[in-house]
């Protein structure tokens, strides 16, 4: 005898996605997940980030690692309201789920926030494939990983909304071709902003937070 | 990577949808469509169903994927086609927007029961 049943396996997680996207709308926030391999920069990208947008953009972070506070502890120091998830006490999980994010979305309190940034699990698989109720997906590569990262996980700059060269201060001491990552990037994904930078030099910034600072105003009006 | 927890999201649907009026039921095989572009890998998926469902209605059911391909729409030209490689660049018009119509699936269809 056969069933039918027609249903997405994650729905579950759309589920939850769904209602933090609605709660994220009714605290006018504009929330980003931002994803990577481990170790591409993201935190680091972030720390510097949110000292330029603060306080003309108030910013919260949402930080998931799968042990340990050390992003947290780094990202707390510029300032920003910090909440650190550990999914080893889920597990283990290679990435954020949506039923994570919204307790420590409540926790930070968003009603103070322009801007909420999720640091997702260092992976460049399994976060592509979970909607967490973001409006924009992030994420960074760095010029130590190899110019063909983008053919070989195409789904995650397939789902970005914009690219982030990180890392270009090591540029002169490498054989990567940053135009050949860049061109890899729009094969995959035509259009897809890239902002190539240094979050050790801070070089190249500017671009990339004005991209920010116009995408939170078109959501919130601020 | 995450093929345990799809995993065990199968088996929770499966179970759900056995009607409960049959008595000690035995899944056979549970019916799956799965995107190419899905980050699905299937010897993981099939070896994490293998360790979860023992004990349980669904213990030595074959999972059916069917592969979906990956169908692209070029927004500004309009051609559709089908992806197999990396690149999603419209070969029509070169500098299209290109949105994904299908290829990211990870469904259960159906399950069949022994009789
Ligand atoms: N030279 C150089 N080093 C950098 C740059 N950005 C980050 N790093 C270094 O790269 C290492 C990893 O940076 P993180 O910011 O921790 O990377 P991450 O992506 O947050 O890592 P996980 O959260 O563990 O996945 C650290 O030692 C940073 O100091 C950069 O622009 N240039
Ligand atoms: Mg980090
Ligand atoms: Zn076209």
């Amino acid at each position: 005898m056969e069933i039918n049943i027609q249903k997405r396996v994650l729905e579950a997680n759309e589920t939850e996605a769904d209602k933090n996207r609605k709660f994220f709308k009714d605290k006018n926030v504009f929330v980003v997940n931002m994803m990577s391999s481990p170790g591409s920069g993201k935190t680091e990208t972030l720390c510097k980030t949110l000292v330029k947008l603060m306080p003309d953009i108030r910013v919260g972070v949402i930080v998931g690692d799968i042990c340990t506070t050390n992003d947290a502890d780094r990202l707390e120091v510029t300032g920003a309201k910090v909440t650190q998830i550990n999914t080893d006490q889920f597990g283990g999980d290679c990435h954020l789920a949506a039923n994570l994010i919204i307790d420590s979305a409540k926790q930070l309190g968003c009603d103070d926030l322009d801007l909420l940034i999720v640091e997702n699990i260092g992976n460049l698989v399994c976060p592509a494939e979970f909607d967490i109720g973001e409006d924009a997906r992030a994420v960074v590569l760095s010029v130590t990983e190899g110019e063909d990262k983008p053919l070989k996980y195409p789904l995650m700059f397939r789902v970005a909304d914009v690219a982030i060269l990180n890392k270009i201060d090591l540029l002169p001491y490498l054989d990567f071709d940053a135009k050949l990552v860049v061109d890899n990037m729009k094969q995959v994904h035509p259009h897809l902003p890239v902002f190539e930078i240094s979050a050790k030099t801070e070089e190249g910034f500017e671009p990339w937070l004005e991209w920010l600072k116009i995408k939170v105003f078109e959501k919130t009006g601020r | 990577m995450h093929e345990m927890g799809i995993a065990q999201q199968l088996v929770q649907i499966a179970i759900d949808s056995i009607p409960e009026d049959i008595e000690n039921p035995k899944v056979e095989k549970l019916n799956l469509k799965i995107g190419k572009l899905a980050s699905v890998v299937e010897h993981s998926l099939t070896f994490c169903f293998e360790i979860i469902t023992k004990d349980t209605p669904l213990e030595n059911a074959r999972l059916d994927i069917d592969f979906i391909p990956v169908m692209v729409h070029c927004k500004s030209c309009d051609n559709e086609w089908e992806v197999t490689g990396p690149v999603f660049k419209c070969p029509f018009c070169e500098d299209g927007d290109v949105e994904m119509l299908t290829g990211r699936e990870i469904e259960i269809t159906s399950l069949e029961l022994a009789d």
